[in-house]
């Protein structure tokens, strides 16, 4: 049941391997790691970085996962989402989900990050060779969430 | 009423947050958009020219027409790109 928000980056070895310790009712884990790519459609991506709106941000990441508990009958949960600059490589978003069987986790994992990227207030600029965009929204992000209403 | 831009409207306004007191007859999100279109022209035309700009009271997605009141916070912002 943990929501962080944050600038600095995050070892998903280390978060995932705490995830998992201390509970032994939990027999299963699912996670999510998305990372800075070093292209996009096309594109060289030297950086990016993520804006968010504090405050709405974490109501929202809250509000997904509770969505989720209500859903699965899930031991824990946990999401870690980074603003700010960062490189190809590095992390952005961590999100895990424990039960004592896999297709919860699995499921609640899924449906995490896909609620996630279409309603947490966050938005992305790359950096490359031409100078600064800012990505555009995805279809298939919306069509990713619509199958789970 | 607090206004608060975030992304490629934050730029194009040229500022994240601003103080406002819209006219009595500004009462939806529709009005209110076009209000601060004739304030920031370079929102108006980032609107029609870049498309999807949704909205935001007091940190809840609303559609164009929603109530605004003096005491919100309202934000205009893209469709997000997060995760």
């Amino acid at each position: 049941m943990t929501v962080r928000v944050q600038e600095a980056p995050f070892d998903p070895g280390a978060e995932i391997s705490a995830f998992c310790s201390g509970d032994p009712g939990i027999g299963g884990v699912s996670t999510f790691i998305g990372l800075v790519r070093d292209m996009h459609e096309g594109a060289r991506v030297d950086a990016m970085t993520l804006e968010h709106y504090p405050g709405m941000t974490e109501r929202k990441l809250e509000e997904i996962e509770a969505e989720a508990r209500r859903r699965w009958p899930l031991d824990r949960t946990l999401v870690i989402h980074r603003f700010g600059r960062m490189l190809p490589g590095e992390p952005i978003v961590l999100v895990a989900a424990a039960s004592a069987h896999r297709g919860a986790a699995i499921d609640a994992c899924t449906f995490l990050i896909d609620w996630l990227k279409t309603s947490a207030p966050f938005w992305k600029h790359e950096e490359g060779p031409d100078g600064g965009r800012w990505v555009d929204a995805r279809e298939s992000d919306e069509q990713a969430r619509r199958r789970w209403l | 009423m607090k206004i608060r831009y975030f992304a490629w409207l934050r730029q194009r306004t040229g500022c994240s947050q601003e103080e406002v007191d819209p006219p009595p007859d500004v009462t939806t999100v529709a009005a209110l958009m076009e209000w601060v279109g004739r304030r920031h022209p370079r929102f108006a035309e980032a609107c029609a020219a870049k498309g999807v700009v949704r909205c935001a009271i007091n940190q809840e997605y609303v559609e164009r027409d929603a109530t605004v009141a003096a005491s919100d916070e309202v934000a205009f912002f893209p469709p997000v790109t997060g995760g």
